[in-house]
């Protein structure tokens, strides 16, 4: 049933592999080399969680020591008795509303600013961005002097309006590159038709751009998932976000390497899993699609 | 069909995010309730089992529940000095050491427990070490804060390395003594360093060590009328006998080392003598530590005075803007109490009782028969430490590794930066000193202006 509905995939015709020559392989070689370097500190973090806080001090590394589990049952609250779910689902719940209200303010207002352009447009992509050059440490005290005064500490809807605001300048920039590749005579098809401009919006351009919303919803999704400078400020102890939880194992008294190991190897699952689940998507976006 | 689905997934996710985020996840059980307070405290040991027994006793017999946010070190200070100078009344308690808390006593940023005090006898106050009980009063003389444990600093020495060598460690060694044996048992052991001290930058890490050397040698940040001293003869000397000490027979890595590398070393036999704070003792003494039972302990090194150990605490404040203060005050009354020493010494071990606070730990039976290798000169360092006089002139401020002004973390820190240089080699203790004596006469400046302003 599924296979039926997706997109039809016909076969792309087999590209033969290039003749080899010394300095594509050269390249090849490289790339592999470039790869691990990138793979090699993640690779090193997931070992790392695996041995025992003994093992993961120790100089020179001890890479063949024992593996256990211990780093995750601490991170899960083996010796503190606090649980990590709660600042699990805070950052989930930051993340994923903060996403959805910059894509549904992102994407109308990309709409104006490429299909439609409004007058000065470029004078207002330029606001957007602009609002990005600000430091966000130097908003940082106004920031927590006005959440104090109205209550909202420890609250997380301001991170949520935060992650928001601040995720916004990027996702229209995003949007806006994707939107105006749609070309005009697709809407004025739809329009001819007799198709509204939400409805054009909804089952023209949208559909189009997909793979564009998903890279943009994954960075959005990445950006507030990570962000700990406000979140550390911010938040005591009921809105705490995973980054801060996190951080809460680091200790400069004893041993803690493969503790906070483990637990970035869990923080970081989420942000792969959407960027697996974004990754479909995206390759289509690379490979197909009426817009390429 | 699978637009659909998945649109229903994406839609109750939202929906289900959406109306739980009202509340927020955390401190389910009665999140911000009237029976429930909020901590914010430094990640350490002694925290990590506090955490676990408040849930299975605390919250168990008063029915208070108590929230935990743990921190790094630097990082809980931050956000510590942040939450009490405006007085946000996130927090109920705080874990201050005892370098905040007069300062933060002085700001009006924490109550004072002194009525708590009187009217609860089963805390039993006097027990606390005076020289404890002095370090957490503010400048109306009323105790503002708790201590949850305490900590002075003295020589850790591997006693079977020095009985191999035929040394024997005087009772009360002095540093020339103690560079002495370095220098002889500096390699007896492959990859064994002389001692280990500690060369890592912040005012926290190699100025809490030095700057006890510093008074022993006569030297001092300020003196009483605020003149700065960092590049004086007595400052001097003490810091290039320290420096070239840990250049000729200290640790690897010495600049990037603070308490936890030494501990490292220490226990893997990479160092064979350890300067540092008493708390260290437990950790070395532990069950499971290689060297267990070959350290011997002496008091702080000295020069010129009796006495050289520092004194260190966290404990615990409340905030003066707290709408709780009598529940926070039962919660730091019973993290601070004997019966929790008990708890932790039936639950934990003997070993990882949060001491150094009390003079009842060291009557214990229990604790005395565990830690019977250092527990005697842990107490004897702690009451010898004198936070009002430790060098050989009057101080302007409180403090033996500190200066109890709130400048003092920066201008220890970038000073540290410029002796952690010096063990590195880059500068010369002269240089990095001279640089030192003007950012200290900086602070020192500030502070003679204001004292002409009141006269």
């Amino acid at each position: 049933m599924t296979a039926t509905l997706d997109a039809p995939r016909t076969a792309a015709p087999r590209v033969n592999p290039p003749p080899r020559n010394p300095a594509g392989t050269l390249l090849s070689i490289l790339a592999w080399v470039i790869g691990v370097l990138f793979v090699l500190p993640v690779l090193w973090m997931v070992l790392t969680s695996l041995h025992s806080e003994e093992n993961a001090a120790t100089n020179p590394p001890s890479l063949f020591a024992p593996l256990t589990l211990d780093g995750y049952a601490n991170f899960f609250g083996a010796q503190t008795g606090t649980s990590p779910w709660p600042a699990l689902l805070n950052s989930l719940t930051a993340s994923v509303l903060s996403t959805a209200l910059v894509l549904v303010l992102a994407i109308p207002a990309a709409y104006a600013l490429s299909i439609r352009p409004v007058r000065k447009w470029t004078d207002v992509l330029f606001f957007f961005l602009s609002t990005k050059m600000l430091p966000v440490v130097a908003g940082l005290l106004p920031v927590y002097l006005i959440a104090q005064s109205i209550g909202m500490l420890d609250n997380i809807w301001l991170l949520i309006i935060l992650y928001t605001s601040m995720n916004l300048p990027i996702a229209v920039w995003m949007m806006r590159s994707f939107l105006a590749e749609v070309p005009v005579e697709v809407l004025e098809a739809a329009s001819i038709d007799g198709c509204s401009l939400p409805r054009t919006l909804r089952t023209v351009v949208v559909p189009m751009v997909l793979p564009g919303i998903a890279a943009t919803s994954l960075i959005c999704f990445i950006f507030s998932w990570n962000e700990l400078l406000f979140a550390r400020v911010l938040t005591a102890t009921v809105a705490q976000t995973a980054p801060v939880f996190l951080t809460g194992f680091v200790t400069s008294q004893g041993l803690f390497l493969a503790t906070v190991c483990a637990a970035s190897v869990v923080v970081s699952l989420p942000v792969l899993i959407a960027g697996f689940a974004a990754q479909d998507k995206l390759v289509q976006g690379l490979s197909l699609g009426a817009i390429k | 069909m699978r637009r659909t689905s998945v649109r229903t997934a994406l839609l109750s996710l939202v929906v289900l995010l959406t109306s739980t985020a009202c509340a927020g996840w955390g401190g389910s059980v009665g999140g911000g309730g009237a029976d429930s307070i909020n901590v914010l405290m430094v990640n350490n040991p002694q925290m990590v089992d506090l955490q676990r027994l408040t849930a299975e006793h605390f919250t168990e017999e008063t029915g208070i529940h108590v929230n935990f946010t743990v921190l790094p070190e630097n990082d809980v200070r931050d956000k510590i000095s942040q939450e009490f100078s405006s007085q946000a009344g996130q927090y109920d308690v705080a874990s201050l050491s005892n370098f905040e808390i007069p300062i933060y006593a002085r700001s009006g940023w924490i109550a004072p427990m002194d009525p708590y005090i009187a009217a609860d006898p089963a805390f039993d106050q006097a027990d606390i070490l005076p020289s404890m009980a002095e370090s957490l009063k503010g400048p109306d003389g009323q105790i503002y804060g708790q201590p949850f444990y305490g900590e002075s600093s003295f020589l850790m020495y591997r006693a079977d390395v020095l009985q191999g060598a035929g040394i024997s460690m005087p009772e009360q060694p002095t540093w020339q003594q103690v560079a002495d044996i370095a220098a002889r048992i500096d390699g007896v052991q492959p990859g064994m360093a002389g001692i280990c001290l500690r060369g890592q930058p912040g005012w926290g890490q190699v100025f809490a060590p030095l700057t006890t050397v510093v008074n022993t040698f006569g030297g001092t940040w300020f003196t009483q009328d605020w003149q700065a001293q960092v590049n004086a003869p007595e400052f001097r000397e003490a810091v290039q006998f320290y420096v070239d000490l840990v250049r000729e027979h200290g640790e690897a890595g010495a600049p990037q080392a603070g308490f936890t590398e030494c501990l490292n070393n220490m226990v893997q036999g990479n160092a064979a003598m350890w300067y540092d704070a008493t708390s260290a003792a437990g950790s070395l003494e532990a069950a499971d530590s290689p060297v267990r039972g070959k350290i011997g302990y002496a008091p702080a090194p000295v020069v010129e005075t009796d006495n050289a150990g520092w004194l260190y605490a966290w404990a615990w404040g409340i905030q003066a803007a707290s709408e709780k203060k009598d529940a926070a005050w039962r919660f730091v009354s019973w993290a601070s109490s004997k019966e929790y020493e008990q708890l932790v010494g039936e639950q934990v071990g003997w070993s990882d009782v949060p001491a150094g606070k009390r003079a009842s730990t060291y009557e214990n039976p229990q604790y005395v028969a565990e830690a019977a290798a250092f527990a005697e000169q842990t107490r004897a360092a702690i009451a010898n430490a004198d936070p009002r006089n430790p060098g050989v002139q009057p101080r302007p401020a409180l403090g033996i590794q500190f200066v109890g002004i709130p400048e003092f973390p920066d201008l220890g820190t970038q000073v540290s930066q410029e002796v952690s240089s010096a063990i590195a080699g880059l500068v010369t203790v002269d240089e990095a000193l001279d640089r030192g004596q003007e950012l200290a006469d900086d602070v020192a400046e500030r502070y003679r202006s204001r004292a002409e302003g009141d006269s």
